[in-house]
């Protein structure tokens, strides 16, 4: 595509919705929602052909914002209300957001099978290590010696969840780490996040400016992982990056060819009549 | 002697092959022409333990069991222990058991019943590869009139897939055990009618469920597996694929109920089978289906509560969750079927309601229902198909929440252009963006409450029989001995009312103070401890001056008898 | 997997190629500056909210002398991500995060400025590793006038005070919503 009067392409803009997010100034969801429709302008999506599924949080709120279908489900159930429309509606292109706390927490163990059943979809985690939206309290990904919250003011005290490990277990086909505040590499990445067959998951440190305000540091801690380990197909050697990085490296990380789950219907439709037979005497 | 119906048990243990022997029984009688079902009950081992086939046969289409059985036969004696509370004898039904079949020395229970031996193990081991549940159905149907030809048909049908070999001992024992049959007393059946002209049917209530929820035009199914609901995934999982539809086992109740949600906002007329725990664990996200307005069905084949309670039992407990187990004010619809039969109507019709009304239905069916296998009428078909109200053209505004008249709104679906809408679990505004307002809260509130009240349900929400004043109320299961009940006592000139419903939520006022009319004694039947329909009745309606309530939780069935009883001192002055 | 394993080091090699460069930055930046608006709308700071409508329409107008600059060329028509920022960042990137509710006039211009300086830095050093010349003198001048722009939000800046130690305090706790 080379002429400059692109006049009939989507461009991103046209992917926001009327409504103004009511996150705070500061919040790396700005960023992702940036991304979001840059890559969505990158792949020329028409927006009746896209729905975007979320849980509860602050980052939940994404489907709002965007002039695709959405559905704002209840906390920690977005895989699998993601799943549910996918496997009915394969040629719609499904995202599911959330946060760190929606997905791993309530939404743990639908991100386990998520993952491991492999549909053809994309989950954009927005991972700030807190629960924001409830004021502050630890989440999974937090770190254990954390003692900014009412509800665990010594800490928690417990190993914090590593999702991309839990993913790259669990049978996830392509896995990604990126930084809120790089837009255009996180439009990238999840431009090929959905292009990538089965279940995609990226998970995207993005700042609580509001609850950890040291998370603006971020943007200069997170690194892109050697070029050599970017998008390997060496489970092994992703399995090894991602236990020891300590959630630093950027970039996609795996990339698999692990079978995609969608069941289709026998060919040859039976006239619902014919279920009648065997029930005949 | 002939009799109109038979009740007939058969219990053994450790692999006796009880229940396909019942199944055989069954399948043969209704080749005889006769109507009739089967329920099974069970020890708690997975193989091996004891198991009783209740079976009862008849001339006309039976949806109750009787007061008490006529015919029982034990392969081993000890086997009847467990199941006497189930099956009632009187002095004259008869017991035919095997005393060397178990331990030795084991003997039969205390029962009121006349007892005669029959040798089924030593008979059996007369034949090579003979089994002694053979001789049993041999023997039985020989004392219940049924003839030894119409048995080999079911046995070919039956054992083809085990050989040539057999089949031949199989059909060895049943003559002997037909031939034995001759020495035991003559029970006498009901008269044979292979000629029988009409559509039968052989189905249980939890293939009649899937089958209805099918003809409605449901195309996707999540769920988890749960006793007694199980039977329903495994029919659909087999059946839905050859119509284009799709079933996914997810990997617990919640994650079953968001998938649904989730194909339903796609399009695709969704469903869901349970039980009462895994409807406990689905209340939340029903609450989503409410307020986003996304319809689904759930289907709960109730079993005996609290918590995990009795899985293999009946029990119609699950009322109260199934009307109110949402939290905030989440008006929807819940219906229950009334026979085997009914459990496809009624799947059928909540598919259609609940894509018309883009609402949440639950269906209260029960293990009763659902586990017992019918010889039945064909059902008819009903033409009510999923319909749901889609938008043509988007050349003004869309507002996937306007209010409106009827408070039922165009529902886009994903890929019609212009119809991008974010469904949601917060209020909302008639854009579906979220809203604290109370002028926006109210306005839905009105919209999703008005929808459902205001629509027009006609003549299903009940089944209505008979006029007089005094009338029996009940839904579900109970229904069966209800009506047989009602049926014997019209035979004696009494007409009582039956008002059984179908439709339990919405409440229906007016037309039930339309039933009610003339109505001075109310008897209330339900199979709950706590008696959770009547309290619903109470909250809802006007009810008569003098209410009865005959309230039992499960296991065990009510009977006929039980119902009469109830009524029996009771306004026979009319 | 090709796109992101083997991404070309995208030296800028033609005049096109730059003002396709410049036309993105600043395009990029009236969004942001406009978003910023948005956000200080929705937060109940009007003040500074007019300020970003105000820098978005003064870059709306740098768009426009781009376009301008661009007449009669072919600009290439790259995606956000084919453009090879230093670090991967556009200078815009990263500036939302910079944001506060209670953020202050000052603040703003300071956002601002970090954006172009960061442009003046980029434009600098295509200039230094420019292998064409009219590749270099452009960058110059690009350079130059995002020096006029830092110079002149300098001075916008001068009008409004330093916000005190404070600034950011906010007497109630934060809502609970969900």
């Amino acid at each position: 595509m080379t002429d400059n009067t692109a006049c009939t392409l989507i461009k991103p803009r046209q992917y926001k919705s009327d409504v103004k997010p009511v996150w705070c100034p500061g919040c790396g969801d700005f960023g992702v929602l940036g991304s979001i429709t840059k890559a969505f302008s990158g792949l020329q999506i028409q927006p009746e052909n896209a729905a975007v599924i979320s849980g509860i949080g602050c980052s939940s709120r994404m489907p709002t914002y965007l002039s695709t279908y959405g559905f704002h489900g209840v906390h920690g159930r977005a895989l699998a209300l993601a799943t549910g429309l996918k496997i009915a509606r394969p040629d719609l292109t499904v995202i599911a957001t959330g946060g760190d706390g929606d997905g791993f927490s309530i939404g743990g163990n639908h991100f386990l099978h998520t993952c491991r059943r492999n549909p053809d979809m994309t989950y954009i985690v927005m991972d700030n290590q807190v629960y924001g939206m409830t004021k502050g309290q630890a989440s999974p990904t937090t770190e254990s010696y954390w003692e900014k919250s009412k509800l665990t003011p010594s800490g928690t005290g417990i190993n914090p969840f590593q999702p991309l490990v839990i993913a790259l277990a669990s049978g996830a086909n392509f896995i990604a780490r990126c930084s809120s505040s790089d837009t255009n590499g996180t439009a990238r990445i999840i431009m090929e996040a959905i292009r990538h067959p089965g279940f995609s998951m990226v998970q995207i440190l993005s700042p609580c400016v509001t609850f950890r305000p040291e998370q603006r540091e971020w943007k200069n801690m997170l690194i892109p992982a050697p070029d050599a380990m970017q998008a390997t197909s060496d489970s092994a050697q992703a399995a090894r990056l991602l236990l020891t990085d300590e959630g630093v490296y950027t970039g996609i990380l795996y990339v698999g060819r692990r079978p995609v789950y969608q069941p289709k219907p026998e060919s040859g439709i039976t006239d619902i009549k014919e279920l009648d037979e065997e029930f005949r005497l | 002697m002939n009799r109109q119906s038979l009740s007939i048990a058969l219990t053994g243990s450790g692999g006796s092959g009880v229940m396909t022997t019942g199944n055989m029984l069954l399948e043969a009688a209704a080749q005889a022409g006769w109507y009739g079902f089967m329920n099974r009950s069970a020890g708690p081992q997975i193989r091996g333990g004891e198991a009783a086939a209740l079976l009862r046969v008849s001339t006309v289409p039976v949806e109750s069991p009787d007061d008490s059985f006529d015919l029982v036969l034990a392969i081993e004696p000890a086997s009847l222990e467990r199941f006497v509370a189930e099956i009632p004898m009187r002095s004259d039904s008869l017991i035919i058991n095997d005393a060397e079949g178990g331990r030795r020395g084991s003997t039969l229970p205390e029962t009121p019943a006349q007892v005669v031996d029959l040798p089924m193990k030593n008979l059996a081991k007369a034949v090579t590869g003979g089994r002694p549940n053979m001789i049993a159905l041999g023997a039985v149907a020989k004392v219940i009139g049924l003839p030894v030809a119409s048995i080999y048909p079911v046995l070919e049908k039956t054992l083809k897939s085990k050989g040539a070999d057999a089949l031949k001992a199989s059909w060895a024992c049943v003559q002997a055990g037909f031939l034995a049959g001759e020495e035991l007393p003559d029970i006498g059946g009901p008269p044979v009618n292979s000629e029988l002209d009409r559509e039968r049917w052989r189905i249980t209530g939890n293939e009649a469920a899937g089958l209805g929820a099918i003809r409605g035009g449901i195309r996707f199914v999540a769920a988890y597996p749960i006793t007694p609901a199980t039977e329903v995934l495994e029919w659909l999982a087999r059946s839905l694929p050859t119509v284009g539809g799709v079933l996914v086992q997810a990997e617990d109740e919640l994650a079953s109920i968001n998938q649904v949600i989730g194909a339903s906002f796609g399009g695709t007329p969704s469903m869901t089978a349970t039980s009462g725990p895994g409807l406990a664990l689905m209340t939340e996200s029903l609450g989503l289906s409410v307020c986003s307005e996304t319809p689904v069905v759930v289907l709960d084949v109730m079993r005996c509560g609290p918590s995990t309670g009795i899985a293999t039992k009946s029990e119609q407990s699950d009322l109260n969750i199934a009307l109110h187990g949402l939290h905030g004010d989440a008006p929807h619809l819940v219906l229950a079927p009334l026979s085997v039969t009914d459990c496809l109507f009624t799947m059928q019709w909540a598919v259609h309601l609940a894509e018309s009304l883009q609402t949440a239905a639950v269906v209260l069916s029960d293990q009763s229902l659902g586990q017992t296998l019918a010889v039945v009428d064909q059902p008819a078909d009903l033409a009510f198909f999923a319909k749901r109200c889609v938008p043509e053209d988007f050349e003004e505004e869309y507002f996937r929440y306007a209010v409106g008249d009827s408070g039922i709104s165009p529902m886009a679906v994903p890929g019609q252009t212009g119809g991008q809408y974010t469904a949601d679990g917060l209020e909302h505004d008639e854009a579906g963006t979220p809203s604290s307002l109370p002028e926006d809260h109210f306005a839905q509130l009105d919209k999703r409450e008005r929808k459902i009240n205001g629509f027009d349900y006609g003549q299903y929400w009940a089944e209505l029989e008979g006029s007089g004043e005094t009338a029996i109320i009940t839904w579900g299961s109970t229904t069966g001995p209800v009506r047989e009940a009602l049926s014997r006592l019209r035979g004696t000139g009494e007409d009582i009312r039956l008002i059984a419903m179908r439709l339990l939520s919405p409440e229906r006022p007016e037309d039930m103070a339309a039933v009610m009319k003339g109505v001075k004694r109310l008897l209330v039947v339900e199979q709950s401890f706590s008696r959770q329909f009547h309290r619903y009745l109470r909250a809802a309606y006007d009810l008569p001056a003098e209410v009865r309530v005959f309230n039992r939780p499960g296991p065990l069935p009510f009977r006929p008898n039980e119902i009469i009883e109830q009524l029996a001192d009771w306004g026979k002055a009319s | 997997m090709s796109e992101i394993t083997n991404r070309p080091k995208h030296f800028i090699r033609s005049a096109e190629e730059l003002l396709a460069y410049s036309l993105a930055l600043e395009t990029e930046a009236v969004e942001r500056f406009n978003d910023l608006a948005d956000q200080m709308e929705m937060h109940h700071n009007y003040d500074v909210a007019d300020l970003f409508r105000k820098l978005a329409k003064i870059e709306s107008f740098h768009v426009d002398h781009v376009n301008q600059a661009s007449e009669g060329k072919q600009l290439p028509n790259l995606q956000a991500w084919e453009f090879e920022w230093e670090g991967g960042e556009s200078p815009e990137g990263g500036l939302m995060g910079e944001a506060h509710y209670l953020m202050k006039p000052w603040h703003a211009i300071e956002l601002a400025m970090h954006g172009e300086k960061r442009a003046v830095a980029f434009f600098r050093h295509v200039a230094e590793t420019a292998t064409d010349d009219k590749v270099r003198k452009m960058a110059l001048e690009l350079a130059e006038e995002e020096e006029e722009h830092v110079a002149l939000l300098q001075k916008w800046q001068e009008r409004f005070p330093k916000p005190e130690e404070g600034w950011d305090e906010d007497l109630d706790p934060p809502a609970m919503l969900e």
